[in-house]
């Protein structure tokens, strides 16, 4: 069980939830018991190596990573043989990317990403640019989205792929997926989505939207963390080289021992997820809008990052004009809320998420990321808005621009004196 | 379910009760570990619990300790971090030292009769490369649990100004474990190995030494390996290592193996590299005039579970490369397997399987002083 359940037991019967609150679900996700359950005989009694193949130890092992990738390769509309496990989502990208690049090296040169993409995506591209790789980092709009007109534009006789993720993780706001695989098939270049945070929580379908490779993580969906996946399409096939070698494992594309027990949690996790995505999407859509509704009666100057209809239901990306962004995050400590992705949260760099939508620096230094999930409840929000709105009214209290932007001076107007 | 009894540890072995419990316990740990909130900092605290326990066996500072999926990536980081120095490997390394050294055209190191490589040929290898080179050498084969002559061989390969990786992936819990002791700059290991869990192992680095992160983006393991970390896999690597430190099974594993050995010499069947010294769970015997295939297969029908070889090539008709780079002829090499002991087992397990292979051999069973009536 994880901690998050042991605290909504701890809650039971109690005024308000027990602290700090969990809101960070675009970091990482608890396990969801099930999957934990699904997962535990994997651990101890069906050990086996699933390659072992001259005993049941490892039979019993395999049956279950397939039967694993069965369901992960269900909640994407893929067949199973078109499922690799990886270590997780950052390996996916890793391996889609660089895999794509190197196997078309001389041939096809050049990729087009998007610049608020998660940080593994752009990486490897500046890495496959020292190697040589040209790359079309595209501008989002100020709602976050990509213009698919830009997109088309930008496509070469020499693309290779085009990388666009699917969920933001920052911002949350999905992209038009459809509309880029169309595009993207029309024009013969591969459609690569980092779908991370979008599995489990909008449908994807990768023969309608006409994806050729997509990345799943199993810890952002309720699953284990160490595991995740890459889905390659078949047909028409796609040809990538490994990053990985040695035993030849998933049909020679990622090579080391598949982990069991991990494979059956992801697969848990994408069966759960698939028949829940409906009714959770609902019901976080209803959480999210009452946040964010208590949030704007109550304080003015309170901007929303990101497009609100083209979102995750779990998600919100606020910035509050005249507080001070480490203030405020000292003033919600009951509240486990990041200023932006985890894997830069360490960073005082204001998120280049928030500048690529074209938010002001000190917009961006007050963002908080409020990731809602499957264990969150009407008194967790309710709990987090007001410790929010105290805080905020706090902090402008003590604020002399907000003094003066009460005072109707404009503050940008105002010659500073130099120090 | 399977109930066949478990002499495949080489291949995986059970994760350890100390293990599953710090797995258990980990999975409690709501948290990212770069994220800086508390369930964050939380997760983060168990990584570096894990980092320290883990450094700790093999004698390495913790910072130098990099977690990744397993023993192949750690392999594959290894080798990519050799810059554009030339590559010389073993012959009887594992895949994932073999397939990348051989796309890179490395050159292979002999191996002697009794299983260990070739001091001599590594000399010849590295005045060929003629600069500073490269060298991955297993500190135990897994299919013959033969152990390498890491520390020598790194003699050399220092003197030639080279750097040594050492694939240690069957070692933990079994021999002691020293990184500086073997001279190895690179070392790697496997958790699903040593009663940790599957999906995490480790490159541990003598130094400060450069890596060539193969997976980039988010600058986790200090910019080395990025991803969000596997936190109760590595809680439950740590627990393991923790527990290997102690070789608390060493001597009962040798035992056992070594009565499974004179019973089966009995029979007529030798094990390969006897003459070498080896890991104390691992017994690798060619059966006469029987193929490795028909042996598992009757062996997994009359409950015991064992392998012809690795697990990653099993399943595969062919000979092994290890008896072969032994210098053991196809017949031999046909007809190997591997029974790998771990803490489970006990003396009428073993007394059985030897049963089961008279049975099957058609030879007579002698029966020892103290031993137990076969199953």
């Amino acid at each position: 069980m994880s901690s998050l359940q042991e605290m909504k037991i701890a809650t039971d019967g109690q005024n308000r939830p027990k602290t700090p609150i969990y809101l960070d679900y675009q970091a990482t996700t608890p396990t969801d018991p099930r999957v934990v359950e699904a997962m535990l005989p994997y651990f101890t009694t069906h050990f086996g190596n699933p390659h072992s193949r001259n005993h049941s130890y490892g039979w019993e092992a395999e049956q279950a990573v397939e039967k694993a990738r069965a369901q992960v390769a269900s909640i994407i509309g893929a067949d199973e043989k078109e499922i690799i496990f990886t270590s997780g989502a950052t390996e996916s990208n890793n391996l889609a990317l660089k895999g794509v690049a190197h196997f078309y090296k001389g041939r096809k040169n050049h990729l087009i990403t998007v610049v608020t993409e998660h940080k593994c995506v752009l990486d490897s591209c500046r890495h496959l640019e020292l190697e040589g790789f040209e790359i079309t980092y595209l501008p989002v709009q100020q709602n976050g989205l990509i213009d698919l007109e830009k997109l088309k534009a930008a496509i070469r006789p020499d693309t290779c792929i085009v990388s666009v993720m699917a969920v933001n993780n920052e911002i949350g706001v999905i992209q038009p997926l459809a509309e880029i695989g169309k595009i993207c098939r029309e024009r013969k270049v591969y459609f690569h989505t980092d779908a991370a945070q979008a599995v489990g929580k909008i449908p994807l379908n990768v023969d309608e939207m006409n994806i050729d490779m997509m990345s799943i993580s199993g810890h952002k969906i309720y699953g284990p963390k160490g595991i995740g996946a890459l889905y390659v399409r078949r047909k028409p096939r796609v040809r990538l080289e490994a990053l990985i070698h040695g035993g030849g494992q998933e049909r020679g594309m990622r090579s080391g021992t598949l982990p069991t027990p991990l494979c059956v949690g992801l697969g848990e996790a994408c069966a759960i997820a698939q028949r829940e995505m409906g009714a959770e999407a609902e019901r976080l859509k209803g959480l999210r809008d009452r946040f964010y509704k208590k949030i704007k009666e109550q304080l003015p100057e309170v901007y929303l990052n990101g497009d609100l209809d083209s979102r995750i239901p779990g998600n919100l990306n606020l910035s509050f004009a005249y507080v001070e962004g480490e203030g405020l995050m000292m003033g919600i400590k009951d509240l486990a809320v990041s200023s932006g992705s985890a894997c830069t949260s360490a960073s005082l760099e204001p998120s280049y998420v928030l500048r690529a939508l074209g938010v002001e620096e000190e917009l961006a230094h007050t963002s908080l990321r409020v990731g809602l999930g499957r264990f969150t409840t009407e008194q967790d929000v309710d709990y987090a808005v007001e410790h929010i709105v105290q805080a905020v009214q706090r902090l402008r209290a003590m604020s002399p621009l907000w003094e003066m932007a009460q005072e109707g001076i404009d503050i940008k107007s105002i010659q500073w004196a130099e120090h | 379910m399977s109930n066949a009894i478990y002499m495949d540890a080489n291949a995986t072995t059970p994760p350890s009760a100390a293990a599953l419990a710090a797995l258990e316990a980990a999975a409690r740990v709501t948290g990212n570990p770069s994220s800086v909130h508390g369930f964050g900092r939380a997760a983060r605290g168990v990584v570096d619990r894990a980092r320290v326990q883990v450094a700790q066996l093999v004698g390495a500072k913790a910072e130098n300790v990099i977690f990744v999926a397993g023993g192949t990536e750690a392999n594959n980081l290894a080798l990519a971090s050799r810059g554009a120095r030339p590559l010389i490997v073993s012959g009887i390394e594992h895949e994932s030292v073999l397939k990348p050294a051989q796309a890179a055209g490395a050159r292979i190191v002999r191996i002697r009769r009794n299983g260990q490589v070739d001091l001599d040929d590594l000399a010849a290898a590295l005045r060929e490369a003629g600069r500073p080179a490269f060298v991955s050498i297993m500190l135990a084969n897994n299919e013959t649990g033969v152990i390498q002559p890491v520390r020598e061989a790194a003699k050399l390969v220092h003197a030639a100004g080279g750097l040594l990786h050492c694939d240690a992936s069957q070692t933990p819990g079994r021999i002691a474990l020293d990184m500086s002791a073997l001279g190895a700059d690179f070392l790697s290991m496997s958790a699903h190995k040593m009663g940790g869990v599957l999906g995490v192992g480790a490159l541990v680095l003598k130094n400060d030494l450069a890596i060539a992160p193969m997976l980039i983006g988010g600058g986790q393991e200090r910019y080395r390996r990025a991803g969000t970390e596997n936190v109760p896999a590595i809680a439950a690597f740590g627990a393991a290592a923790e527990e290997a430190r102690t070789l608390a099974h060493a001597s009962r594993l040798a035992a056992l193996r070594d009565r499974l050995e004179a019973r089966l010499a009995e029979l007529g069947i030798e094990a390969l590299g006897k003459d070498a010294p080896r890991l104390p769970n691992t017994a690798c015997v060619a059966v006469a005039g029987k193929s490795s295939e028909t042996l598992v297969m009757a062996l997994d029908l009359a409950g015991y579970a064992i392998s012809a070889g690795s697990a990653c090539s099993s399943g595969k008709v062919k000979p092994s490369p290890v008896a072969l780079a032994m210098g053991y002829g196809e017949e031999i090499a046909k007809s190997s397997i591997r029974i790998s002991l771990g803490w489970w087992n006990n003396e009428a397990e073993i007394d059985g399987l030897v049963a089961r292979l008279a049975d099957m051999t058609g030879r007579k069973v002698h029966t020892l002083p103290g031993m137990q009536p076969a199953a």
